[in-house]
Order: structure tokens, then sequence, then C-alpha cells
């Protein structure tokens, strides 16, 4: 209980920090933006087979957007050395690990509000999945690659490069949350005949989520020593 | 950062000399590995039969599946010391780890490219994107980054400790990793052991089979080998890294 109420505490420290200079958020919108509008050179929006393209597109979006704001969140408490104090703290390591994915979480899923109707609207897409199986995987999906994102961020921020380093932890570790979110995503938007196989795939990320949700738990401690 | 160094400093064992047993030991393993390796060789390539469409670039296959099974232990025993080092926090176990998976990443090049000769004559493709042949791509990746986390500049205990922890993640990752390309993509891979869902196992000739598990053999005691003399330069290492500590102080006085 003690754990949860620090954490959350925590969280609303980084989002109010946040709300104040805007700094990330903004900048993970606009990348977003840009993402979309590479993705418009590489496949031609006027072209029908480009609607085969969108469930990964979205999830490009929404990985590199997030590795983004997962860079800053513990970096941030580099400059004036305020990890020390998080740690010198009276609470246990893993409220600041579950304090620090609630924020990543929030931020991310605000991106992915702002970014996911403005790339349907720029490619055209019709809309004609269902809705609630569409935002169970957008949910499950980012709420497990920040899980481990957020546990990596933590692992990297040691590193004088960490910035360079993340990406290439991050990756490879969720390599089966991403596999099975792009072909949920894609079940549910082109062809929903299919969806007991997406919703094999929903399981599959939701274990994984599971899974990693409590090593990252357990090992957090080894990570934030002194 | 002073600081630091003064724990560097402190944090270093006395390392003792390695002693006549040790050496008479990796002696032997060297010796097991030559006569082991000529021994799969004979088996290779005059006692196993020829295959019947591709003739000798199959033989390839058993140097393939040993490097492949030597990775894949490497890396479990990176995983097993990386558990261990978090619990008992000593030095060489974190060695043992590191040494492991850098054995490991070797033998998975290894693989990835007799992989794609072999694939080369069999399928008529370098690569296709099939669950093992990814999974042992991601795997590689995973491996480099864990090397990248030793790379970091810091105290040694803090690179260890992390560099266990991503140990520990990585290994519990690749069964998932697997699962989920298995249900991506369709079989391509020739099972051989097993039963497939179509293939019913393509089976493997007797005289191939004794070939193969001597390799696998060989390949097990070459990876102790290395193991042994890789942790064994780990240490020469440190008590160089120990007098250079010590040639430095007597010079500042």
């Amino acid at each position: 209980m003690n754990l949860l109420r620090t954490a959350v505490l925590l969280a609303k420290k980084d989002l109010y920090s946040e709300l104040k200079t805007k700094q990330i958020l903004v900048t993970q919108i606009i990348f977003a933006a840009l993402v979309i509008v590479v993705f418009s050179f590489a496949f031609d929006p006027a072209n029908n087979t480009t609607k085969a393209v969108i469930p990964g597109v979205i999830w490009v979006i929404i990985v590199f957007a997030g590795i983004l704001g997962l860079n800053r969140s513990f970096i941030s408490e580099q400059r004036n050395d305020t990890m020390q104090g998080l740690l010198a703290a009276p609470m246990e390591a893993a409220s600041i690990y579950l304090g620090k994915f609630l924020a990543n979480f929030m931020m991310i899923l605000v991106v992915e509000i702002i970014s996911i109707p403005f790339l349907f609207l720029l490619f055209d897409f019709k809309f004609l999945g269902s809705l609630p199986y569409f935002l169970i995987v957008i949910f499950l999906g980012s709420f497990g690659f920040v899980a481990i994102g957020t546990f990596l961020a933590a692992l990297a921020a040691n590193s004088k490069s960490s910035e360079m380093l993340l990406p290439l932890l991050l990756f490879p570790i969720t390599t089966p949350i991403l596999i099975g979110v792009v072909q949920a995503t894609r079940i549910i938007l082109t062809n929903m005949e299919k969806l007991a196989s997406a919703l094999a795939w929903i399981q599959l990320i939701t274990a994984y989520d599971v899974i990693f949700f409590v090593v990252c738990f357990l090992l957090i401690d080894y990570v934030l020593e002194v | 950062m002073s600081m630091n160094l003064k724990r560097e400093k402190t944090a270093l064992p006395v390392i003792p000399t390695e002693s006549a047993g040790s050496a008479n030991l990796s002696n032997l393993l060297f010796g097991a590995t030559v006569v082991s390796m000529l021994v799969s060789l004979y088996f290779i390539f005059i006692y196993a039969a020829e295959e019947k469409t591709m003739y000798a670039a199959q033989k390839i296959f058993y140097f393939h599946v040993s490097s492949a099974w030597l990775a894949f232990m490497a890396f479990f025993v990176t995983f097993l010391f990386s558990i261990l080092f978090l619990i008992k926090r000593k030095r060489i176990y974190d060695t043992y780890a590191y040494v492991s998976a850098e054995i490991g990443v070797v033998f998975t090049i290894i693989v990835l490219t007799t992989g794609p000769i072999w694939a080369r004559s069999a399928w008529n493709t370098w690569w296709v994107w099939e669950p093992r042949l990814i999974t042992t791509l991601i795997l590689f990746f995973i491996y480099i980054a864990y090397i990248m986390i030793r790379q970091m500049d810091g105290v040694w205990d803090k690179k260890a400790r992390l560099a266990a922890v991503f140990g520990i993640i990585g290994f519990a990752d690749v069964p998932i990793v697997f699962f989920a390309i298995r249900w991506w993509q369709t079989k391509f891979h020739p099972i051989v052991f097993g039963e497939g869902p179509s293939q019913k196992g393509g089976g493997i000739e007797d005289t191939m089979l004794v070939a193969l598990l001597v390799t696998i053999t060989a390949f097990t005691i070459l990876y102790s080998y290395l193991l042994r003399k890789g942790v064994s330069f780990e240490k020469m290492r440190l008590s160089v890294d120990q007098h250079k500590e010590k040639l430095r102080a007597k010079m500042g006085e």
C-alpha cells in the first residue's frame, strides 16, 4: 500500500514537472508527426496497398516516440543528483520504478491518443475493425513496452552514452511483444474474421506483460543499488 | 570519481597465482579437445554416410548444430552464473558469466555463418525469416547488448551487477521470442528430431547420428577448455592491474 502511494506521488511529481516544461511530451508528439510524414514518402498514401502497412506504422511510431521519453526518464534525475535523493529517501526501489513506469505510461498514452487518429486521418484510413479490441491491444502493448523500457532505462542510465545503449538493449528484448501487437493490430484493423487468432496474440502479449512486470519488480533492487 | 577509484582498489581481491594442478587440468582439456576434434572429423568425413541430394554440403550440418548447441549452453551458463553472482557477489562468478557470454557470441556468429552457407545449397537462398533463424539472430543481438553493458565505464561491481540483471532478463526472453516467432511464421527449417506438424521429422541415418553426437561431445569439451582459458586470462588481467596499481603507489611515494 505504501509502495503504491509513494509510486503515485513520484509519478505525480514527474508529470507535474512535465506539465510545467512540456519538454518531452511536445518532442514526442512532433517526432511522431515527423515519422508519419517520413512514412508518407516511403509508402504512397494514395496507393491502396499502403493500408496493409498501417498496423506496422502505428507501432513504429509508438516505439520510436516512446524511446525518446524513456531515455529522459532517468537521465533527468541525474542533473542535480536527485537520483541519489530518491534512493536515500525512505522508500523501496520498486516504488521508484513503479512511479517512473506510471509517468512514462501516461505520457505514451497521450502521444498515442494524439498521433494515431492523426495517422488515420492523413492516410485516409477507414476504421472498420472493433474499437474496444483495438484499444485493448494498444493498451497492453504499450504497457509491456513501457514496463520493460523503464526497467532497461534505469539500467542504461548508468552509462555515459545511455541514449545509444537503450535502443540496443530494448529492441531485442521486446521482440515478442512487437511481433504480437503488430499481428493483433493487423487482424483487428483489416480482417475481423480471424479474431480468434488475434485473441491468441493478445494472450501472448498479456503473458509477456505479466512475466516481465514481475521479473522487473524483482530485479529492480539490483539495478537501483547505491 | 576519486571515491570510485578507491573502491576499485579495495575491491580487488588478492589473486592466487595459477597452481600446478589447474595448469594440468588446462593441458588435459586442451589434449582432449584436440583428440576429440580429430575423432569427430574422422566421423564426419569418413564414417558418416553421404547425403543423397546435398552431397558434401550436408557435412556442414554437424558443425552448425554443434556450434548452436555450444552457444545455447554458453548462454545458459551465463544465466546461471548471473544468478549466482547476484546472490553471492563473488567476482569469480561474474568472470565466468562474462567469459561464457563472449564464447557464446563467437559461436553464435559461427552458427549464423554456417547456416546460410548450408541454406544456399539446400534451400537455394541465403536466409529465410523462420523461427529458429530469427531467434538465433535476436539471441545474438541480446548478447551483443550484454557485452556492451560490460564495456560501460565505472567500477566493476556496478557493471557486474547490471550485466547480471541483463543476463537473467535476456535469457528469460529467449523462449518467449522463439514461441512468438513460431506462431508468426510457418515452418521452413528441416525438423530432424521429433515431429513437426507436416514433416514427420526427416529422420537421420544412424551413422550421421553417431557423427553428430561425437561432434557435439567434442564441442562441449572445446567449450570447457575455452571457458577455463578465458577465466584464467581474466584473472591474469586482474593481477596485472593489481601490480600496476602497486607500482603506481610506489612511484607516488
